[in-house]
């Protein structure tokens, strides 16, 4: 992908360095969790700056407490050598930071040349000035070299222009220093050329740019400077020409502490195959074949957007197939809805649950009973005192630390996971997906969580989970599947698990990559 | 994880617990706490305001728009609206009036229904139609009001069946059968809303609709059944208005029931948002609005400042609820 030759602005060579803004020692935690721990980041100005890492491992939390959207809970964040405390992103753009946000945020119906000077419009006593935006505006084209019709509605654009109506609308507000978080995830190869040229130029005037990105090839050819992040820790800082894909996914791959992982029994070779999906095909899937045996954990790796969830709605009946089969135990399955999916004995656990997994205002009971209360009720009347009983059973069973009757907001993170999941073990599953089952939780709720599934499969249910952690993947799967774009782009056993080869495959380097 | 640390867990949530004294407690009764000094407060002002005759007006007086508010809780609950309900209750008090002469069990038949059937097709255009409720129900409204002042031609259509005029009028026990209807909808309502599992269905698909379908709820069947049901109640407390008053008019019930209908579930505790109420917050909500209607006559305070006071009830009803869900 190196064709494209890119002129590298000589800034980065001179001999004392002038940073525009620098870390020192940033922790962030959310919840129990920590996203960033005691990071220290140093940005030269007039440089591309790009922040490497997996699913959460922290760039965006990074780029959001430099645009002033997050403060930091710790540290300090120094910008043109004074220290500064954002509370909002309005005061981190008075300094010149501006981001362009991973997802578009315009106002479809209005015209481009409107959502371009939205909030920094030029105006003469109060009247919008339309001669003098018409003015910038070519003023911002020439120097993009993005020509884009000023009248049209934002809406009636495609993806790939609407990007650059976003990156007009940053470039508008006069950045010293623009944060792009995913720029190119939505875009094609061409479009991204185009991008890359405008950020070159943007570079040789002198604006600092940092840029976060899954794509390893693309920051390999933009980036000056290379931040790699893991789990919210710094893992190294190094300048684009002494990395390869290789090197940062390896830097990208790392091992939580404290973490142990129960052990499995091996899927028996006669196991009958419980779910059999064949040729799956919805908008973001791509032709995909799946199968789990009765007592076996498929994990699914993939970077976000690569169709992880999009599969799991499908098997679950939430989006239907555009085409392809899915049989569960040799029966074929029509999915018209999730209650058709749960009739036949399959159950979800969502990638959020606050808003997919639990009803926060109500209690933990009635969350619990959500699925198959009906069961323990008389002619549509609740029976008070199975339920309870029931209830009771459930939390004992995953340690749910909380009283039956308390609103589950009220319950910490780890705990509502706990919920989210129990609530499907009122009766027996045959097919259990999870989604990030233990995202965002405390160490001792994962295993909780991890225990549990490793349990009901070997009580002979089919999980499905889907994970952006390397490692539950690989402590917990008998066997690994890798989606990238919708599509199979690598599969692996419990035999030869290779977390950095996994990693790779979901950012679709070669596989067969290996280790030194 | 040891028996240890569990231990120390449930101790642990125990102990805050019981540390928090009086705050949530008066958030989740204070509005009871109200009730009972308005009582108290109308005790002492006004001699005539405990005493049977007054107590039992007031009961029947309030009674239509009680059994529209105990639909209306549950509407809410399950994250719904209904502007509709005040002409539905007008268009069955006058169909109710009109057919009245062919006998009062046929009245009051073709009353409810009529309530129903516009309910059935609110729900149809919410569920179905994927109308925003506020404009499905202001629409329909806006209809249903109308056909009521075409069948009576803005006139009153006066009532002689004294069978039918019963319902309204006839009293059991020093109470009119309306005041025994109001009790008996809230007590139905109130059982479908805790004990059932329809009930439960409601207060999930209200607080968070899309954990309610990946929970294999029938979210719209139930969205549908709410607005049915509201459709049918209103349907219900018209053809007892008429009775009440033995006439029927196309201007019944109007902006005023519906907002009164609002302000006594609002009043009560019952979240606009969805998710979160409880029928006996209605009942309570009931109780305060008569008692303040009630202090305006007993105390001879001039009307036009009852709405005013309406008004800053609600607000200050929601404000403190809004105070009492600050979560950290």
């Amino acid at each position: 992908m190196s064709q494209m030759t890119t002129e590298r602005s000589p800034s980065s060579n001179g001999a004392a360095t002038d940073v525009i803004v620098e870390l020192a020692s940033v922790s962030k935690h959310f919840g129990g969790v920590h996203a960033l721990e005691e990071v220290s980041v140093r940005v030269e100005r007039g440089t591309v700056h790009a922040l490497v890492g997996e699913n959460g491992a922290g760039k965006s939390t990074l780029g959001n407490i430099i645009s002033g959207v997050y403060a930091p809970d710790a540290g300090k964040m120094l910008v043109n050598g004074a220290e500064v405390r954002y509370r909002t992103p309005r005061e981190a753009a008075r300094d010149g930071i501006v981001p362009v946000a991973q997802e578009i945020k315009l106002v479809p119906q209005r015209s481009v040349i409107e959502n371009v000077f939205l909030g920094v419009e030029s105006s003469k006593a109060g009247f919008y000035d339309r001669r003098e935006l018409r003015r910038r505006y070519e003023e911002l084209c020439r120097q993009t070299g993005i020509a884009m019709p000023a009248g049209t509605a934002v809406g009636e654009l495609g993806i790939g222009a609407q990007q650059q109506v976003e990156l007009l609308r940053a470039l508008a507000r006069e950045p010293k220093l623009l944060i792009l978080d995913e720029p190119t995830a939505a875009l094609t190869r061409k479009e991204v050329e185009s991008l890359f040229q405008i950020v070159n130029r943007l570079r040789d005037e002198g604006t600092t740019i940092i840029y976060v990105s899954h794509f390893l090839d693309e920051i390999l050819e933009i980036s000056d400077n290379i931040t790699v992040l893991r789990d919210g820790r710094l893992v190294r800082h190094s300048k684009a020409a002494e990395e390869t894909p290789a090197s940062l996914i390896e830097g990208m791959v790392g091992r939580e502490l404290g973490l142990a992982f129960p052990a499995r029994k091996p899927v028996e070779a006669s196991a009958p195959v419980v779910l059999s999906a064949r040729g799956l095909a919805s908008q973001k899937i791509k032709d995909l074949d799946v199968e789990i045996r009765a007592g076996e954990i498929l994990g699914v790796a993939g970077l976000m957007g690569a169709g992880r969830t999009s599969l799991a709605r499908l098997l679950f009946g939430v989006t239907p197939l555009k085409s392809g089969t899915i049989e569960l135990d040799g029966r074929e399955l029509k999915l018209r809805s999730p209650r058709d999916a749960i009739k036949n004995g399959i159950a979800l656990v969502p990638e959020s649950r606050k808003e997919q997994g639990l009803v926060m205002p109500r209690s933990v009971r009635e969350n619990l009973a959500l699925v198959h209360g009906a069961e323990a009720a008389h002619g549509g009347f609740i029976d008070a005192g199975a339920e309870k009983e029931k209830v009771a059973g459930l939390m004992d069973r995953l340690d749910v630390r909380g009283r039956a009757g308390d609103a589950v907001w009220k319950l910490s993170g780890g705990n509502q996971q706990k919920v989210a999941l129990a609530k499907w073990l009122w009766t027996s599953t045959r097919l259990l997906i999870v989604d990030e089952p233990a995202r965002g939780i405390d160490i001792g709720a994962k295993q909780a969580m991890y225990r549990l599934i490793a349990t009901l499969a070997d009580e002979g249910s089919a999980v499905l989970m889907i994970s952006s952690d390397i490692e539950e993947l690989t402590g917990l799967s008998d066997r690994v599947i890798v989606l990238r774009q919708g599509a199979l782009s690598g599969e692996f056993d419990s035999a030869n698990f290779e977390e950095q080869a996994i990693v790779a495959a979901s950012f679709g380097e070669s596989p067969t990559y290996s280790k030194e | 994880m040891s028996t240890n640390t569990t231990e120390a867990g449930r101790v642990e949530s125990q102990a805050v617990s019981r540390g928090v004294s009086l705050v949530p407690l008066l958030r989740e009764y204070g509005i009871v706490f109200g009730g009972i000094l308005l009582a108290i407060a109308l005790t002492i002002a006004s001699p005539q305001f405990l005493t049977g005759t007054n107590l039992s007006n007031l009961l029947d007086q309030w009674s239509p728009a009680a059994i529209m508010a105990a639909a209306l809780t549950l509407v809410l609950i399950g994250g719904g609206f209904d502007l509709s309900a005040g002409s539905v209750f007008a268009l069955a008090g006058v169909v109710a009036a009109k057919l009245a002469g062919d006998g009062a069990a046929v009245a009051i038949l073709a009353g409810v229904l009529c309530g129903m059937l516009v309910g059935a097709i609110n729900g149809m255009l919410v569920t179905v139609g994927r109308i925003n409720t506020f404009i499905a129900t202001l629409s329909t409204g806006f209809i249903v009001g109308g056909l009521a002042l075409a069948i009576t031609n803005g006139l009153l259509i006066s009532v002689e069946n004294p069978t039918f005029l019963k319902l309204g009028q006839e009293t059991f026990l020093g109470l009119t059968w309306g005041v025994y209807l109001m009790v008996v909808v809230l007590v139905l309502s109130g059982l479908l809303l805790h004990r059932t599992v329809l009930g439960r269905r409601i207060f999930a698909v209200g607080g968070n609709p899309e954990a309610a379908k990946l929970s294999g709820v029938p979210v719209e069947a139930v969205r549908f059944f709410s607005f049915t049901l509201m459709g049918t109640v209103a349907g219900l407390a018209g053809v007892l208005q008429t009775s009440r008053v033995a006439f029927g008019e196309a201007s019944a019930g109007g902006l005023n029931l519906l907002f009164n209908v609002f302000a006594i579930v609002i009043v009560g505790g019952t979240s606009m948002s969805g998710g979160e109420g409880a029928m006996w917050r209605t009942a309570v909500g009931i109780a305060i609005l008569a008692m303040i209607g009630n202090a305006f006559v007993l105390l001879n305070l001039s009307a036009v400042y009852q709405q005013v006071f309406f008004g800053v009830i609600i607000l200050a009803a929601v404000a403190i609820d809004a105070w009492g869900r600050v979560r950290t």
